[in-house]
């Protein structure tokens, strides 16, 4: 049984495109990245899911159970962090913490102590005077007190400081260990290359591209740099040098990136005036910013 | 019952600001009847005098110089607008509250199905306008007692009756309301109170507007009606009762398959 199963879910608010025919399918036990800039329908995706909103076409199943006709037996397992955290005013933290295990009738206190402990947060404090990282780590301790098997998180780190982000992904990969799955969204590629397993990229409401963040980073492709000159024209035009793309020539510079043959490629350079070179697999960054500046098409 | 319990908790402030202010005024209003007991014949007459505005308030109907017929008119201004008011600012918030604050989201990702919070906050809000009649009530038969007059219970709990059946159903109607609103419902609260309000006394001053008694819940309040009938008038209190119904069945129906933005 998959943790996620999405068949070609679709969400239109009026005429407006939220997503788009999303398919996905993620394992249990993944920790999964789910990356797109703002607009691009990752919150769409992920509340469609929890049941905040009716898709308009397609369906999903989250532990089996369908997001629309089981949403109490879903929830009661999952755990989730909104990108945007707000809380009743007036309240302390201990009590929102409480409120949270009580409407899911557990008693969620040592787990909830543990955590707050972990991410420093005073419980005492009113919610209405806790600074943003403060109020996400209150969210955090709700999504996670009551030891989901799939954790749901929405851009998690904006507002935690450098350490609490590094002690949140310590508390997620222990989760994950305990065979928790966990599916965030994000649009900081770093934190998705350095934690998650599997990746898809969202641009305008649909899926581009999806599989483990080794493949997606790597996929045989090298980035190549090389500070020199190089006949430009023997690189385009030769027809052994199968998989070159992303030419970028700048005077004493040439860059792209290369899926293919190594010593063919060497031959070709052996023929320019090279000062430096240097091979390196492309970061998650840059195939984000493939699919989104130049249009996609697979790296 | 934790969505139940919450929601009195959160409403706590508020339900005891309004009931403190109604039945101070209430309370004040008894305990100056004494005094004003005496000056009673000569204000009537002037009342009496008024023309559209006298029938308006229906105190061409009712002695003032009683403290049934003081008593009907001065709750009628209180208890019936003040009541109007908390019922319908509660209700029409109850809901639309979630989505205004951004609490929609921590509440509906719970394992809480909507009918449950509706039913739950439904609850609430009918323990609350339940709560603050009670306490009013009871301020007001002690203040009654303060001044040494027999107490005329017959019409005191049918003017508290008919008013309590009002503050249900303008909350039954705005907490309707309140599962289509997003955000600013507040000021929909208070202009369906006070336009309700003002329907009455256009159907109090003329036959050709009495029509509006079966839309508007004062119709069934009019203290001036009330205590000379010795009953409510079972058609429109029927009707606003239906009137109720109708907002807390649309509350189900919207809530339960709203996108939460």
């Amino acid at each position: 049984m998959n943790a996620i199963q999405i068949e070609d879910l679709t969400k239109y608010y009026g005429k407006t495109r939220g997503i788009e025919h999303i398919s996905l399918t993620i394992r249990r036990g993944a920790f999964y990245g789910f990356i797109g800039p703002n607009g691009a329908g990752k919150s769409t995706t992920i509340r469609t899911l929890l049941g905040l909103i009716r898709p308009s076409g397609g369906r999903a199943w989250i532990l089996g159970m369908d997001t629309v006709r089981e949403r109490e037996k879903i929830l009661a397992r999952v755990g989730y962090l909104p990108s945007e955290v707000s809380f009743y005013p007036g309240m302390r933290v201990r009590d929102i913490l409480k409120l949270s295990a009580d409407l899911r009738r557990r008693d969620c206190g040592e787990m909830s102590g543990r955590l707050c402990e972990r991410l420093q947060l005073d419980t005492a404090r009113r919610a209405d005077e806790l600074s943003l990282g403060n109020r996400k780590k209150a969210a955090i301790v709700c999504a996670l007190q009551h030891e989901p098997e799939l954790l749901i998180f929405d851009e998690p780190t904006s507002g935690l400081d450098p350490l609490m982000q590094r002690e949140f992904f310590e508390i997620l990969k222990e989760r994950n260990k305990e065979g928790a799955t966990v599916f965030l969204s994000s649009h900081v590629l770093s934190e998705i290359q350095h934690n998650c397993t599997d990746a898809a990229i969202i641009k305008d409401g649909r899926i581009l591209t999806e599989g483990s963040v080794a493949e997606l980073s790597g996929t045989g492709t090298k980035r190549v740099h090389i500070r020199g000159s190089v006949d430009c024209t023997s690189l385009t035009d030769c027809s052994s040098l199968t998989g070159l793309k992303d030419l970028h020539v700048t005077p004493g510079h040439v860059d792209f990136l290369y899926r293919g043959d190594m010593n063919a490629l060497l031959r070709v350079l052996s023929g320019g005036d090279i000062q430096d070179f240097t091979v390196a697999e492309p970061d998650l960054e840059e195939v984000f910013l493939h699919f989104y500046e130049r249009g996609g098409g697979g790296i | 019952m934790t969505i139940f319990k919450h929601e009195l908790r959160q409403g706590k402030t508020a339900l005891l600001i309004w009931t403190a202010a109604i039945a101070f005024l209430l309370m004040v209003c008894v305990l100056i009847f004494p005094e004003m007991q005496g000056d009673m014949d000569a204000a009537g007459d002037l009342f009496a005098s008024m023309g559209s505005f006298t029938a308006a308030f229906g105190m061409d109907r009712l002695n003032f110089g009683t403290l049934t017929g003081f008593y009907a008119v001065e709750c009628g201004n209180i208890l019936g607008l003040g009541g109007a008011f908390f019922a319908s600012l509660a209700g029409v918030s109850m809901l639309s509250k979630e989505e205004k604050e951004n609490t929609a989201e921590f509440l509906l990702t719970h394992p809480v199905s909507r009918v449950r919070v509706v039913t739950e906050k439904l609850a609430a809000l009918l323990t609350e306008i339940t709560a603050m009649n009670l306490a009013i009530l009871a301020l007001s038969l002690l203040s009654m007692r303060l001044i040494k007059e027999s107490i005329p219970w017959k019409e005191i709990m049918l003017l508290h009756g008919a008013y309590f059946l009002l503050q249900l159903e303008l909350a039954g109607v705005c907490f309707g309301l309140s599962a289509f609103l997003h955000r600013g419902s507040a000021g929909a609260g208070i202009g369906l109170a006070a336009a309700m309000y003002f329907l009455n006394l256009i159907a109090n001053m003329t036959e050709q507007a009495k029509f509006l008694k079966l839309i508007t819940p004062f119709g069934y309040c009019d203290g001036a009606d009330l205590i000379a009938a010795g009953r409510l008038n079972a058609g429109y209190t029927a009707v606003g009762m239906l009137f109720a119904c109708v907002g807390i069945a649309a509350a189900y129906w919207k809530y339960g398959g709203k996108d939460i933005p």
